[in-house]
């Protein structure tokens, strides 16, 4: 099968271009060793069919990005039989300039104007012909969007590369013309292919090349020697990039011919950005607009209609309500109806959330658990495919709907070039912490859940910020940690009448922020040093986004996650499970005796280990319930407060607890830590906030470490990701529960800091002198 | 009149005199489209004043103020001198 690249700038069609070739063939990994998408289908519509190589999108082919180093690697060593380079016409200048440096490889090249529609309607006009005859290549206007041109490109391309180019470049007038063609002539007797573009970018003195053809070198060296100009000095990388738009601006800008001939006219994007980034209102905008991305996702009370019209609850409406076996319940067209309304109309998120998980997978799960039951199979069996598997599966699919609504908010932000706007905006503050402005969006989407957070930092360009950004998405307390914070907040408050419950939780989400900022200060100045990367970005023009696209975009992202859910998640469910319900003597218990199971007794044995955290040893029989709902939690984080309840409810049934005058089994749980509090008097408040400041800054939940694996690509950095996220949680824990239970240990708490502090601080001016010794 | 790109106000424009600086960020901004003899427009500052927004070649590039002083501008009143100088340098 002939394979054909597409190449080009981002924000020029490309994926547009690919997604119009290649139509539902599209599969989407990753390049080898790094996490930049690789995405690849099948054209159908030529003479054979065509694999498409989407290569990633760059501006130029130098070695200090990964994705430019993919891009031509991939020319050079995989030898696709075309490249196709896309162009936006409304862009000439700038496009123009990757083309010269493909145009330097000896592969046949076809190249696809597009947007030409858009260049129209301006009313300017492009030359394709005389373009064609300047570049040497055949240029095709298509409107990717519009699905035009595609056939004539492709027919084009597929001709071309029947055919065999040798490379030419546009540096040919320029006066390192006869230093190009003399490194040239070198390579081409020793025989290395492509010698143009190697020849040239040792002229540039590219580290990639300079390593790979040290023989060479003593030529280029020798005409340095000799060489000199004003502008540039001895700088030949400036001196060719400047060459290229040199070039592009004689030969290639009187092929456009502007209506208007003013150059900084102002045009209906220029004018939503006055708005959008405007110097007083661009912040509050931005709030706005984020308020309004949540507000869509999680509100159950959508523009606060119920709060201000007091609108009643579907429950205290008897026309919804029928009495089977003596307990008042929903009629089945109320639950419908409750999905979209309970006494305040829900936002489209929460109604798609409540459909899926309500009515679609709870029916069909308690339909496939209820046969289960009834089949009378052996009761290992049983609560294996129940409790195991289907409400693991279960669990990790509830998350589905809140994933992709807030996905696809955040990928019409994206694509509507409101998202580099963002960054524009925040980039300065976030440069004291050494990240960039476009870290806020992924950190922000942790607040609703860490999976696509960590998902879309692929938009940050440095590897090192990445890594950093990943490791503290988890402590921005996604949805399903809040009611860890609302239950134990609440048993808090009333055990022990102190505080309100709303400020505890409140506390914890800010401390959460301050936990995350001051882990990424850690780790940029010590493990993950490194410059702040730079912030030399495109801001693309705005424009409406494209439904086909977003809709292609959230299958990828979908038939990944549901993929994962079904491997890894659903592996490490039924190993949870097993080790919940099963004794060492490898006997099945039931949910009642949980704490005779695995894990309950590897509890028991780490207890002590959680005695600084204040629910360790000091608390006695019982303490281990915390800890086993803290493994809980690393299934999914809505388990912490169901194994409460269960395991409540177990020893109060064993008659071990007085749980007289409380709920235990009420959904959210207050009353089922409140039980656990009054069984273990060594129970003080410290002890509850470590609790809480523990699980919401540990490994987060299966689904999420599964992502952070896949993200993070390197096998090394997820192992140190996951014994960060430990320390980090029992340094907090301890913190909290030891200045709480004695408050005079702040001090050695704080001294211990300051010599933390000290040491980074001496050790990396120490780094600072050896490295600028070693310059020297 | 010479001056660094981070020291224009919003609304000046000029042309690319040289860039300096280390050889990532210079490559960056070359790539970019920053190169002598480009014409620059300030169009705008970030609400904290920084980074900055210019249109160059035809589009919209945001930079910090530390990568902006790596570019030396000239402005309109010295235009002339520079694409002589730059006439010579050919």
């Amino acid at each position: 099968m002939r394979r054909f690249a597409l190449a080009g700038n981002p924000n020029s069609g490309k994926t547009t271009l690919f997604n119009g070739l290649t139509g539902s063939t599209a599969h989407v990994g990753n390049w080898p060793g790094v996490t930049v998408d690789k995405r690849e289908g099948t054209y159908k519509k030529c003479a054979e069919p065509i694999a498409i190589v989407d290569l990633p999108g760059i501006y130029s082919l130098s070695p200090y990005t990964p994705e430019e180093v993919i891009a031509r690697n991939y020319i050079l060593d995989e030898k696709p039989d075309c490249v196709i380079n896309i162009v936006d016409a409304t862009n000439l200048e700038r496009n123009l300039y990757l083309t010269t440096q493909i145009l330097e490889m000896d592969v046949p090249m076809v190249i696809a104007l597009n947007m030409m529609d858009a260049v129209e309607k301006n009313g300017d006009k492009i030359d394709a012909n005389e373009l064609e005859k300047r570049l040497g290549v055949p240029v095709v206007k298509i409107s990717a969007l519009r699905s035009k041109g595609l056939t004539e490109l492709m027919d084009k391309a597929y001709n071309e590369s029947k055919k065999r180019r040798c490379g030419s470049s546009v540096l040919e007038e320029s006066d390192i013309s006869h230093l190009i063609s003399d490194v040239k002539t070198a390579l081409t007797g020793q025989k290395v292919a492509n010698p143009l573009f190697h020849a040239i970018k040792l002229v540039e003195g590219d580290e990639i090349e300079v390593k790979m053809h040290k023989d060479v070198l003593g030529v280029v060296e020798a005409f340095k020697e000799t060489y000199t100009n004003e502008i540039f000095g001895g700088d030949f990388e400036a001196l060719v990039a400047d060459g290229r738009y040199e070039y592009i601006s004689k030969h290639f800008a009187p092929v456009l011919q502007r209506k208007i001939k003013e150059k900084f006219n102002l045009t209906r994007s220029d004018k939503a950005d006055r708005v959008l980034t405007h110097r007083i209102w661009g912040i509050p905008i931005f709030l706005l607009i984020l308020f309004a991305v949540f507000h869509l996702t999680f509100s159950e009370d959508f523009l606060f209609l119920g709060a201000i019209f007091k609108l009643p609850e579907l429950a205290d409406i008897p026309a919804f309500v029928t009495v089977a076996n003596g307990e008042e319940t929903l009629t089945y067209g109320a639950r419908w109806l409750q999905c979209i309304y309970d006494g305040g109309v829900m936002s489209p998120g929460v109604i798609i959330n409540n459909v899926w998980n309500n009515m679609i997978v709870g029916e069909l799960f308690g339909l496939i658990q209820g046969a289960v039951e009834g089949s009378g199979m052996q009761p290992w069996a049983i609560g294996l495919i129940n409790n195991g598997i289907i409400d693991g599966v279960g669990s990790v699919l509830s998350f589905l709907p809140p994933i992709l609504v807030l996905f696809l908010c955040f990928s019409i932000l994206e694509d509507s070039g409101y998202m580099a706007r963002i960054a524009f905006i925040l980039d300065r503050m976030f440069r004291r912490f050494g990240l960039s402005g476009r870290a806020f969006m992924p950190m922000i989407m942790g607040f609703g859940c860490s999976v696509p957070a960590m998902i879309n930092t692929r938009t940050l360009a440095d590897d090192k910020e990445r890594t950093a950004t990943i490791r503290v998405i988890p402590f921005f307390s996604c949805g399903a940690k809040l009611p860890i914070l609302t239950a134990v907040a609440g048993a808090m408050a009333g055990a022990f009448g102190v505080g309100n419950a709303d400020l505890i939780t409140l506390a914890m989400y800010i401390l959460g922020i301050v936990v995350a900022i001051l882990s990424v200060l850690l780790m940029r100045s010590t493990t993950l040093k490194g410059e702040t990367p730079p912030f030399i970005m495109e801001l693309p023009t705005y424009h409406a986004p494209q439904f086909k696209n977003l809709m292609l975009h959230l299958w990828d992202k979908t038939k990944h996650f549901v993929k994962k859910a079904f491997t890894i998640i659903l592996a490490s469910t039924i190993v949870i499970w097993a080790l919940t319900h099963f004794s060492f003597g490898w006997q099945y218990l039931d949910d009642e005796f949980i704490n005779e199971s695995i894990l309950a007794n590897i509890a028991k044995l780490v207890q002590p280990l959680f005695t600084p955290l204040g629910f360790g040893s000091q608390l006695g029989e019982f303490g281990w319930v915390f800890v086993v709902a803290a493994v809980s939690g690393l299934i999914a984080k809505e388990n912490v407060i169901g194994t409460f309840s269960t395991l409540a409810s177990c020893l109060a049934a064993g008659g071990h607890i007085n749980v007289e005058g409380l709920d235990i089994m009420a959904e959210n749980g207050v009353d089922a830590v409140r039980a656990m509090i009054m069984a273990n008097p060594a129970i003080i408040g410290a002890t509850l906030v470590a609790f809480i400041a523990f699980n919401m800054t540990t490994i987060p939940c299966f689904a999420a470490v599964g992502t952070a694996k896949a993200e993070l690509g390197d096998k090394k950095r997820f192992n140190y990701t996951l014994l960060f996220w430990i320390a980090v949680s029992y340094v907090v824990g301890a913190m909290i529960y030891t200045i709480g239970a004695w408050w005079w240990t702040c001090f050695i708490w704080t001294a211990a800091v300051v010599g933390v502090i000290a040491f980074i601080v001496l050790r990396n001016k120490k780094l600072a002198k050896k490295e600028s010794a070693t310059t020297l | 009149m010479e001056k660094t790109l981070d020291q224009f106000a919003v609304g000046e424009h000029g042309i690319v005199k040289n860039v300096v600086g280390e050889g990532k960020i210079k490559r960056r901004l070359f790539d970019m489209g920053i190169t002598p003899g480009a014409e620059i427009l300030l169009r705008k500052k970030a609400p904290l004043g920084d980074p900055l927004e210019v249109t160059i070649r035809g589009y919209e590039l945001t930079l910090r103020k530390t990568e902006a002083c790596c570019v030396n501008m000239v402005t309109r009143e010295s235009t002339a001198t520079a694409a002589r100088d730059k006439g010579v340098a050919k």
